[in-house]
C-alpha cells in the first residue's frame, strides 16, 4: 500500500474516532483511504474547510478523552499554526498525531519548507519514517506516546513517502476509547497566568523526550569505522541502496526526533567525518554545526556534499558518499518539458479567454489569482494571471493594491479555496469598500487534488452576501463558449463598479463529471 | 530475481494500471515490491512516470538509481526517451510510437523514434494501430504491457491470473478485454 494508506490504516488499528484534515498533494490519500474504509463507519472523515478547522477539531476530540489523526501538507502547517503549537501547550488527553507531508523538489507546492522545524519549534516529539512499514508502525506507537507525554505528534513523510507503495504487514486492532475528560482544567485555559506554568512543564519534558529519542526502536547506531553518516527518515533507504545493504561506515539512523544528544556526542566522538543525509532542509545538519561549526567535520547540504535544494535520490546520496556510478546513457538532447495544463473543456479556460478579452483594453489591470488548477492559467496561452502565493491571497493582495491605488484589481481564486481562507478577506474588502473585482470560478469540487468535496457548494452567493456584498454586485455566469458575450458585459461591467464586485462563474468540473458517466 | 522498471506516459493513459497488474503478479510470486508513483500536478495532461522495483531480495530505495532500470514501459514517445539516462546499458525499451502532442515545441517524431530505435534493446510499435485492429482500443495500456511481458522476468499466466484480478471488479467484459489485449501484446513481438 501507498505509505499515505500505510499512516491511515495504522490510524483506523489505533482506535481514532476521527480523522481532520484539508486536502494537499502529497498528503490527500491518506483521509481518502479513511473514506473508503470498512473499517471506518464510526469514523468521522468528512473533510475541514481549512487546516486551522483540522487542527482544532481534532484537538477537541483529543480533550474528550479519544484519538484524533490530522493531515495536511507542509504549507497546511502555516495555516493550522496558531492551533498546532496551542495544542503543544495545552498539551493532549486522548492521542493526537498530526501527519504533515513535506514536499522537497516541490513537485506540487510553493515551498520547501521542512515541518520538522515546526515539530521543534513547538517542542512536541516528531517521527519521520524510513519505509511504509515503519510509518505504520509509528503511528501505532505515536498514538501511545501522545498519551503518555500528554503532548501532540507530529509525524512528518515526504513525497516519496507518501506516494511509493510497499507491502504492509499489520498489528491486531485496539477498540476505540470512550469518553473522558481531562482532570488538570486549567492546563486547556491559556490564559497567561497558566500558560506560564504549562510552558515550564513543557520545556521540562524535553529531556525525557530526547531520553526517549535515544532508546527509540526507529533511531539506533551501528558502528562502522571513523566516517559517519547520518540519515534521517527515508535518507536511510537511499543509503542502504548504495551501500547495497552492507555499511562499510558508521551509522546513526534517525527517525525519532528530538535528536538523542548522546548518540549524536558518541558518532561526533567516534567519527572523523559525519556526512548528514536529510530530506528537505538542513535541520539536523545545523544542529551539529551550531552556529561557529567548531568541529569542523559535519558534512551535508550546507557543505555541497548533498545539493542545498531538492529531494534526495539514490543518486545524489552516492555522489554523496563519493561512490562511484556506473555507465547509463546520456540524456536525450531532443525531450522537452511537459508541463500540465488546464483540461480541455474545464470552465476555468473560458473565464481566462473571456478575462484576458476584457482586460486587453485595461493595460494597468492586474489579475491576482491564487492555488488551484487554474494557477495553471499562469501558462501559455492563457499568460492572465499576475500573482499566485497562499490560499486565500489572490482576495487580500487585490485589495491590498487597489486600496495603494491599482485599477483595476481582479482576484482569480476557486471556491475551494475561497472557502478554506478567501471569505475574511472578502470581509475586509467590503469594509474598506476597497475597489475590487472578485470571480470566484466555481467548479463544484477541490480539483487539483483530485476532486474532493468543497466546503461552500451551493452556498457561495449566501457567503458572499452574508459578508455584506452589495447583491446587486453578486453575479453568477455559466462559463461555456456561447454565453462569451454575456460574461464579457458581466465582467466589465463589475470592473466599473466603484466597489467589491463578485462573479461567479459555475460549471462542474469536467475531470469530476467525466467520473460520474 | 530482480527488476526495476520504470513506467511512463502522458497524465490519463494508464500507466499506473500496468504498474497495477505487474505488481499484483510479482505478490503473488512472493517477491517484494516497492513502486513510487507521481500523483497531483501530473494529472493534467503532463508527463507521468513511476518507478516499479520488483526483487527477491528485499528493496531499499523507492526511486531508481540513474543507469539501473533494467526496463522502461512508456505509452509515448518521447516519455521513454525522457528516462533513457536512467536505463542500463543492456536494459530494454519498450513503447509505443504514437505520439501525444499536447505542447506547442513537441519535437520532430521521426528524431525521437530514431533515438529510441538506436538503443541496443528496443521495441517501438504503434500502439493504437495494434489496439485498433484487434478491437481493444480502451486497453492499449495492457496491450504494451504484453508486448513487454517477455522480458519482464515474470512468467506469462501469472500476468493473466494479475489481469483478472485487478480488473475484476470491474465485470467480466472488462477483463475479456484486457486479456484480450495482454495476449495481442504478448504475440506482437517474440524477443
Amino acid at each position: 500500500m501507498l505509505g499515505d494508506e500505510a499512516i491511515a490504516l495504522a490510524a483506523l488499528h489505533a482506535g481514532i474516532s476521527g480523522v481532520y484534515a484539508y486536502p494537499g498533494t502529497p498528503s490527500t490519500e491518506i483521509t481518502e483511504y479513511i473514506q473508503r474504509s470498512p473499517l471506518a463507519a464510526a469514523v468521522h472523515s468528512d473533510w475541514c474547510t481549512n487546516e486551522k478547522t483540522a487542527m482544532e477539531a481534532a484537538l477537541g476530540v483529543s480533550y474528550v478523552g479519544r484519538r484524533a489523526l490530522v493531515c495536511m501538507k507542509h504549507v497546511g502547517l502555516n495555516v493550522a499554526a496558531d492551533a498546532f503549537v496551542g495544542s503543544a501547550m495545552t498539551g493532549t488527553h486522548g492521542g493526537l498525531v498530526v501527519v504533515v507531508a513535506d514536499d522537497p523538489s516541490m513537485h506540487s507546492s510553493q515551498n520547501e519548507q521542512d515541518s520538522r522545524f515546526y515539530g521543534r519549534f513547538a517542542l512536541v516529539p516528531v517521527f519521520e519514517p524510513s519505509s511504509q512499514q515503519e510509518a505504520y508502525d509509528m503511528v501505532r506507537v505515536a498514538f501511545e506516546l501522545s498519551e503518555d507525554v500528554r503532548l501532540p505528534v507530529l509525524l512528518r513523510i515526504t513525497t516519496r513517502m507518501a506516494h511509493s507503495r510497499a507491502v504492509v504487514s499489520t498489528a491486531p486492532a485496539c477498540p476505540p476509547a470512550p469518553v473522558s475528560f481531562p482532570e488538570d482544567r486549567s492546563r486547556w485555559v491559556l490564559l497567561p497566568v497558566n500558560a506560564r506554568r504549562r510552558y515550564g512543564e513543557l520545556l521540562a519534558a524535553q529531556d525525557d523526550l530526547e531520553r526517549l529519542s535515544a532508546v527509540s526502536p526507529f533511531n539506533g547506531y551501528t558502528p562502522g569505522g571513523s566516517k559517519g553518516v547520518v540519515a534521517c527518515g527515508i535518507a536511510h533507504n537511499y543509503l542502504m541502496e548504495a551501500l547495497d545493504g552492507k555499511p562499510d561506515r558508521t551509522v546513526l539512523k534517525v527517525s525519532q526526533y528530538p535528536l538523542p544528544r548522546d548518540l549524536v556526542r558518541r558518532l561526533m566522538d567516534e567519527c572523523d567525518e559525519v556526512l548528514v543525509l536529510e530530506d528537505g532542509q538542513p535541520f539536523v545538519e545545523e544542529q551539529l554545526r551550531g552556529l561557529l561549526d567548531t568541529s569542523g567535520k559535519v558534512r551535508g547540504r550546507l557543505s555541497g556534499e548533498v545539493p542545498r535544494a531538492g529531494e534526495l535520490t539514490p543518486d545524489n546520496v552516492r555522489a554523496a558518499l563519493g561512490l562511484p556510478f556506473g555507465n547509463h546513457f546520456a540524456p536525450s538532447s531532443s525531450v522537452v518539458p511537459r508541463p500540465p495544463a488546464l483540461c480541455a473543456g474545464c470552465g476555468h479556460r473560458d473565464v481566462y479567454e473571456i478575462l484576458n478579452e476584457v482586460i486587453a483594453d485595461h493595460p494597468d489591470a492586474k489579475v491576482f489569482s491564487d492555488i488551484g488548477c487554474y494557477t495553471l492559467g499562469a501558462l501559455p496561452p492563457f499568460r492572465a494571471i499576475d500573482s499566485c502565493v497562499d490560499m486565500g491571497a489572490s482576495i487580500t493582495m487585490a485589495k491590498g493594491a487597489a486600496d495603494a491605488g491599482l485599477f483595476p484589481s481582479v482576484a482569480v481564486i476557486g471556491d475551494s479555496t475561497f472557502t478554506h481562507s478567501g471569505i475574511t478577506g472578502l470581509l475586509d474588502a467590503v469594509n474598506s469598500h476597497s475597489n475590487i473585482t472578485v470571480i470566484i470560478s466555481d467548479n463544484l469540487t477541490t480539483a487539483m487534488t483530485g476532486g474532493q468535496d468543497s466546503a461552500g457548494t451551493g452556498r457561495l452567493e449566501a457567503i458572499c452576501l452574508g459578508v455584506g456584498v452589495d447583491p446587486a454586485h453578486v453575479r453568477t455566469v455559466v462559463p461555456l463558449p456561447k454565453n462569451r458575450d454575456q460574461i464579457r458585459r458581466t465582467i466589465q461591467e463589475e470592473i466599473d463598479h466603484p466597489g467589491v464586485s463578485v462573479i461567479i462563474p459555475r460549471r462542474e468540473c469536467i475531470q469530476t463529471l467525466k467520473r460520474k458517466r | 530475481m530482480k527488476k526495476d522498471i520504470i513506467l511512463s506516459g502522458v497524465g490519463g493513459q494508464g500507466i499506473l494500471s500496468i504498474a497495477a497488474v505487474i505488481g499484483e503478479a510479482a505478490l503473488t510470486a512472493g517477491l517484494h515490491i516497492k513502486q513510487a508513483e507521481v500523483h497531483g500536478m501530473s494529472q493534467r495532461g503532463g508527463d507521468v512516470h513511476s518507478n516499479l522495483r520488483i526483487s527477491s531480495a528485499p528493496i531499499h530505495s523507492d526511486l531508481i538509481p540513474r543507469g539501473g532500470a533494467d526496463l522502461i514501459i512508456s505509452l509515448e514517445p518521447m516519455e521513454a526517451l525522457r528516462y533513457v539516462s536512467w536505463l542500463r546499458p543492456d536494459g530494454w525499451v519498450v513503447a509505443s510510437s504514437t505520439p501525444v502532442v499536447n505542447i506547442p515545441t513537441y519535437p520532430e517524431l521521426g528524431t525521437l523514434l530514431a533515438e529510441l530505435n538506436a538503443l541496443p534493446h528496443s521495441r517501438v510499435f504503434d500502439v493504437e494501430a495494434v489496439s485498433a485492429s484487434a478491437d481493444v482500443s480502451r486497453a492499449a495500456n495492457i496491450v504494451l504491457l504484453g508486448a513487454a511481458a517477455r522480458v519482464l522476468g515474470l512468467d506469462f499466466p501469472s500476468l493473466q491470473e494479475a489481469v483478472r484480478r485487478v480488473f475484476g471488479r470491474k465485470g467480466e467484459g472488462v477483463v475479456e478485454m484486457n486479456l484480450k489485449a495482454l495476449q495481442t501484446g504478448y504475440d506482437t513481438y517474440h524477443i
